[in-house]
């Protein structure tokens, strides 16, 4: 029988700690009292948002850590007793059960709960339920509740598209002004975006790393280091963080150090993480000697459309050339082209059972790109955070049965 | 003489199959699985050993298999369910074949190419219909012991259709039914065909259908039905309900 193994660490996580505890701080801690803040959706835009001077936050940051904590199976139910279904955004159901119960990550770390937002901002890419979501709160503390309204299902993100996504932004402007008390500077915006776009490109090199065989780097640690280009990009912050781990990755390349010791297979992770069993998923996958190179997941938050001369217009393309919301043969080009990038050997897909916008399982695009390409798939059923609807055993014999089939 | 054996630790019964070097079965055995997996491993091997008249000290290599294959300490490797139905299969017919092993919690369709290398398979999702879970549950709804389910299905006359996803639900339609007055031989056949039906909407089936696992070994008009779902014959293997452990104990001769 294996012996149980552990994740290798990175020496960078101790930053990244130290600048996720000034962020929240500056959002929560002493002497954020009377400061303005923004609810902001995890591809929303941000840059408009910290130009402006608010304090951003995230909820889905903080679904994701009531997931990795497995207390979102507490939440939820309250949520839905409220009338939100089991069936939508777990990440919702369980921030709105969250709050209705007063408890939460949040208060352990010595915080009295998630700020209270002077203005919620979303952009519907993504999907309908951050904007259910956000006007939750809306109306819970009287506050406006702005947003886009992007095309879902894209097939080429022509002139017209990207047209209407930059007018929708543009149309925030003077709303969000009210609400912050000044102007926006666009001096200050084109700064915003530039560090936007600089994390951008920090945060690409970072997982194109795990290209390399072995890969200094997986999924598992991606979906954790990811923090900062989710919460932090267009800050200095996110841009000094990723200036730390990428040497560190480049260094274990040189050493040939992976993340999985004896790697022999790489997988594709397509479909949300499962937060709550993240650390146990990753164990399994080392001592398969498989490495979870490339993801859907992680590589969301590359905005390389992002352009200080054109700032409505780049925004609008970066935050419309997303794989989650173009349609499905734009979706299978991009998957074939990181079977190549990252020479994959099979590809996972997470069927998340509150998430269907994050799931490709269910229009046979597994079965259309295994034809295609020639790679074996298999389907795991789970979610990002209700543990309710995930089976352990189940999904470890899929697992270990998926990877016996590749050493075949 | 050598023999190399193979356990299997399901969800409901443990099953230990020696063969000898040839893949002929010497000896089998099966218990519950119960609370102690360890336990029942150990009783299975004296089991065998009494059976076979052979020593512990004779065997070769062992392979664990089914959801208690952690928990077999003197098991010389580990292989999952999909593999090991695949192997004990694939030895017995030889060709292009679909597995569909129906046991207690899962099902699974496992598609085999003419060397027997698996190209493809699928778990049931994270629910009960489609395996050996339901029919008890039906079972124990029409207050009938397991035994007489199959021959009740066979003299069934009318075709009676469960039709929910849900195990649940579907317990609720089979009360409908006994409301109703519909023969009980009916509703056995009506869950026999559900389950059918929630493994049709699996996957498809390519080459020879072979059904194992201990579904079909007790229910053999369960693997008639499938069949008919897969508009093709369904062959039940021999020692279906011992396919796993015979297939993972293939495998330990392999291994070894």
């Amino acid at each position: 029988m294996a012996e149980t193994v552990e994740p290798k660490k990175f020496a960078a996580t101790k930053v990244m700690k130290e600048i996720m505890d000034r962020y929240f701080n500056r959002l929560m801690g002493p002497g954020s009292e009377g400061k303005k803040i923004a609810y902001c959706t995890s591809v929303g835009p941000a840059e408009l948002l910290y130009a402006l001077g608010f304090e951003v936050y995230f909820p889905e940051n903080y679904g994701a850590m009531l997931g990795s904590s497995r207390t979102a199976t507490d939440m939820i139910p309250l949520a839905n007793a409220r009338g939100y279904s089991p069936d939508i955004c777990s990440y919702l159901t369980s921030d709105i059960g969250s709050y209705l119960k007063g408890e939460g990550p949040f208060r352990k770390m010595g915080f009295s709960g998630p700020p209270k937002a002077d203005v919620l901002v979303y952009n519907t890419n993504q999907c309908r339920d951050v904007k259910d979501w956000f006007e939750f709160y809306g109306r819970e503390w009287k506050v406006p509740c702005v947003g886009i309204h992007t095309p879902r299902a894209i097939g080429d993100a022509d002139e017209v598209i990207i047209g209407t996504v930059s007018r929708q932004i543009e149309a925030l402007v003077k709303p969000l002004e009210t609400v912050a008390g000044e102007r926006l500077d666009m001096d200050r915006f084109r700064e915003v975006i530039t560090l936007s776009r600089t994390c951008t490109e920090l945060w690409n090199g970072v997982l194109q790393t795990a290209a390399n065989i072995p890969a200094p780097l997986s999924f598992f640690d991606g979906t954790i280091h990811m923090g900062p280009a989710v919460v932090l990009r267009g800050t200095q912050d996110a841009v000094d963080y990723y200036k730390v781990l990428l040497p560190e990755l480049r260094k274990r390349i040189a050493e040939g150090v992976g993340a999985v010791d004896g790697e022999k297979y790489r997988i594709y992770w397509e479909g949300m993480p499962i937060w709550g069993k993240l650390k146990n998923l990753a164990v399994q996958f080392i001592e398969l000697k498989t490495a979870v190179v490339a993801s859907t997941y992680c590589n969301s938050w590359i905005f390389e459309d992002l352009d200080p001369d054109k700032p409505f217009e780049g925004m609008a393309r970066a935050y419309t050339n997303l794989f989650i919301c173009r349609d499905d043969q734009w979706k299978e080009e991009y998957i074939r082209r990181m079977i190549r990038t990252f020479k994959i050997d099979g590809i996972l897909y997470h069927n998340a059972k509150t998430c269907p916008n994050n799931s490709n399982s269910s229009y046979s695009m597994p079965q259309r790109l295994q034809e295609k390409t020639g790679k074996p798939f298999v389907i795991i059923d789970g979610d990002l955070n209700d543990l309710r609807c995930y089976s352990e055993e189940q999904s470890r014999t899929n697992i270990e049965a998926f990877i016996e089939q590749l050493s075949q | 003489m050598e023999y190399f054996g193979g356990i299997d630790i399901g969800s409901s019964t443990a099953k230990l199959v020696i063969v000898d070097t040839a893949g002929r079965i010497v000896a089998k055995a099966l218990r519950r699985s119960g609370i102690d997996y360890g336990k029942t491993a150990e009783e299975l091997r004296a089991a065998v050993c009494a059976s076979a008249g052979i020593d512990r000290s004779a065997f070769g290599r062992i392979i664990s298999t089914g959801y208690g294959r952690d928990n077999v300490p003197w098991a010389d490797g580990k292989m999952t369910e999909i593999a090991c139905h695949g192997k004990g299969a694939f030895f017995l017919f030889r060709r292009r074949m679909t597995v569909i092993d129906i046991g207690a919690q899962d099902s699974k369709v496992i598609h085999l190419d003419d060397t027997g290398r698996r190209t493809g398979f699928k778990m049931n999702r994270k629910c009960a219909a489609g395996t050996g879970a339901f029919i008890e549950e039906v079972a124990h709804k029409l207050a009938l012991d397991r035994a007489e389910l199959n021959g009740l299905a066979e003299r069934s006359t009318r075709k009676v259709e469960l039709g929910s996803f849900c195990t649940v639900f579907a317990a609720t339609e089979v009360i409908e039914k006994i409301r109703a007055g519909v023969a009980v031989e009916d509703i056995v056949r009506g869950a026999f065909s559900s389950v059918a039906k929630r493994i049709v909407e699996m996957d498809a089936v390519d080459g020879m259908l072979v059904t194992t696992g201990g579904v079909v070994a007790h229910n053999p008009f369960l693997a008639k039905m499938l069949g008919e779902a897969f508009s093709t014959e369904a062959f039940i293997a021999p020692d279906a309900q011992y396919m796993g452990a015979f297939g993972a104990a293939l495998l330990a001769g392999e291994t070894g």
